[in-house]
């Protein structure tokens, strides 16, 4: 069994008497695309530039490639890619020469590289496209291949595929599943859940700590063990007061046009009767399928 | 008699060679959520502009609430409210001044103003902040304070353009629990100097690239290059895949998806992280179901789960794109 890509034990970094980083523990091994999910402020960052070496941490270890991040950091960032939301692409330059003044700072001059990693990414043919004139989509390819042209053994990518819809976040995925297929580890940070569902695992970070990291059935099955009720009715409003105040109901929040009631102990039937009771009219109760957002919800609270 | 609050037609605009808004014909229900979805650049924030008259059409009418926004462009901005991607506010300023000049801004007199703030900051939860610095609010806080900004007016349609770009899952919550509450209780939003024993209702339009922000809308369009693709309930829209979707979940996931793949009845494999969701031809699940897992053992393949799945918005935007789009999406802005 070859060493784990990631290594993390008991990571941990403080800023004064903040705790952005507490005690975290995971490993992440070659080939996986594993996920990182929280909220501004939940300590992803933090974490990702202990992980590149940029910041030192105040407790624990933490191995990348099986160099130290901390004492080996040159190490690290020569083998890893990454790809941010916020890199600079130059709009007035072309995709090639974009490419082209990144791989320099690499040190990477060979031109077949170049085009092979525009190959990749499927940006051939618009070698000569100004930046600017790219869609969303496209641009977030061209940052891909940015973070790929030194063939890095590890990426991070930082909400890779934010705005744009699913027939483009899928495309983007598929590329990553293939990288992911010939031996590249993938590390995803993402406050979206359109994101999280893509990734074989997935870590829930909340005020510096991992709650979870798993696949994302078995958060579903492990998080949320009771059944998910879709019930529609009228009024909602008063609908959702109700359910509120039942017994046994962890959580009820509006849909849109229903209520998402989430219970162990609650079934159809009692949903129905309450409601019924109360004067609320149920136009129809219908099993429901939980959600990396229900999950992500319950361990948030 | 079914009351529109927004009713649009035929709405065409072009910038230079971009077609942004290519023959939008959109009508929007009191009462009604209703999801612009699309991705950056699909035309959905130029429809929006066009909607409220920022920008003028090239073709195509607008009506809000009964009025012209070209030719009655007063009465019909004044029954909308609008919170922009990029809400600014007056960091120095308290939340309450910072809801008071948008209220003065938009006539609220001053004896309107105050008690119609109070009210909406105790609606979205920051009454008890009201004396704190704009600039000293967290993100959620932020996105509240625009939400009562546009509603301070207590306007009848509320536009929301990508509200909730950036901000995590608990915040979006909370804030599509106001938006919900906002037009299943109307009476929050009734003026008391109307004479109106009923409530008048409220419409909002919201824009989003995001399935799971979009399946919490009465109605969603879905848009690509400027034009509305499908247009339905989030129900409705699933229910045209009802049937054709499976999960799959099993190792190596490559096998998985080559072997899906190979199956005739088998139209599209998405991988999801870690399973498969297969669509299927119409009345070809139970075939697939009862062939793939010895096809993949076959192979050496290790199938955990194989099943029947509801379908979720993702699946049926992407259904939809392979019959409008059969080639490759195309990489230049269209």
């Amino acid at each position: 069994m070859s060493l784990p890509v990631i290594y993390v034990e008991n990571l941990t970094r403080r800023f004064g008497d903040f705790v952005a980083v507490d005690h975290i523990n995971f490993e992440v091994n070659e080939g996986e695309v594993v996920g990182y999910l929280g909220p501004n402020g939940s300590g992803k960052t933090t974490t990702i530039r202990m992980l590149l070496g940029l910041l030192a941490p105040s407790e624990g270890e933490a191995t990348v490639l099986g160099y130290d991040v901390h004492r080996q950091s040159e190490e690290v960032r020569a083998r890893v890619g990454y790809m941010s939301q916020k890199f600079a692409i130059y709009d007035d330059l072309t995709t090639l020469e974009n490419l082209t003044f990144y791989g320099g700072v690499y040190g990477i001059t060979d031109k077949t590289r170049i085009t092979q990693t525009l190959e990749l990414v499927g940006l051939t043919g618009h070698e000569h496209t100004l930046t600017k004139d790219l869609s969303t989509g496209w641009r977030q390819r061209l940052s891909l291949a940015i973070a790929l042209v030194h063939q890095p053994k590890l990426l991070f990518l930082d909400e890779p595929t934010s705005g744009v819809d699913p027939t483009a976040r899928r495309a983007f995925w598929d590329l990553i599943y293939e990288l992911a297929e010939g031996g590249v580890t993938v590390f995803v940070t993402t406050h979206y859940m359109d994101e999280a569902e893509y990734c074989e695992r997935v870590g829930v970070m909340r005020d510096g700590k991992l709650l979870a990291m798993d696949t994302p059935t078995n958060l579903k099955r492990s998080v949320i063990t009771g059944d998910v009720w879709e019930v529609f009715a009228h009024p909602l409003e008063q609908g959702l007061e109700i359910l509120h105040e039942m017994d046994g109901v962890e959580r009820v929040g509006l849909a849109g046009d229903h209520l998402r009631v989430i219970s162990q102990k609650v079934k159809k039937e009692a949903l129905q009767s309450l409601l019924s009771r109360k004067k609320v009219q149920v136009e129809k109760i219908e099993k429901g399928e939980p959600t990396l957002e229900d999950v992500f919800l319950a361990l948030a609270r | 008699m079914t009351n529109y609050l927004v009713q649009a037609t035929g709405l065409q605009k072009h910038f230079g060679n971009t077609r942004a808004v290519e023959g939008v014909s959109l009508n929007v229900k009191e009462g009604e959520i209703y999801g612009l979805v699309g991705s950056d650049g699909a035309g959905k924030t130029t429809t929006i502009r066009l909607l409220v008259g920022a920008l003028l059409p090239d073709a195509g009418e607008v009506e809000i609430c009964g009025y012209n926004i070209l030719k009655q462009t007063e009465q019909a901005r004044s029954t909308i409210g609008y919170l922009s991607q990029r809400f600014s506010m007056y960091e120095e300023l308290t939340v309450l001044e910072n809801i008071r000049f948008f209220a003065e801004v938009r006539g609220l007199s001053s004896t309107e103003w105050l008690p119609r703030s109070m009210e909406i900051l105790e609606f979205v939860g920051l009454d008890k902040f009201k004396d704190r610095p704009a600039g000293q609010l967290s993100g959620g806080m932020r996105q509240k304070l625009g939400l009562a900004s546009a509603l301070v007016t207590r306007p009848r349609l509320l536009l929301l353009d990508e509200p909730t770009t950036g901000v995590d899952p608990v915040t979006r919550q909370d804030f599509w629990q106001l938006v919900i509450k906002l037009v299943a209780q109307p009476a929050l939003n009734s003026s008391p100097a109307t004479h109106n024993s009923q409530p008048e209702g409220v419409s909002v339009i919201i824009s989003t690239p995001y399935m799971d922000e979009a399946s919490r809308c009465h109605r969603v369009g879905f848009m690509k290059s400027g034009r509305i693709i499908a247009e339905d309930t989030p129900t409705n829209l699933r229910s045209r895949l009802n049937g054709r979707i499976l999960e799959l979940r099993g190792s190596p996931l490559d096998i998985l998806r080559h072997i899906a793949h190979q199956n005739e009845y088998v139209e599209d494999v998405q991988a999801f992280g870690d399973r498969l969701h297969i669509r299927v031809q119409e009345g070809r699940a139970k075939d697939v179901l009862g062939r793939l897992k010895s096809d993949i053992e076959s192979v050496g393949g290790h199938v955990d789960e194989l099943r029947s799945a509801p379908p979720v918005l993702e699946d049926v935007f992407i259904a939809l794109s392979d019959h409008e789009y059969a080639s490759a999406p195309h990489p230049l802005k269209t």
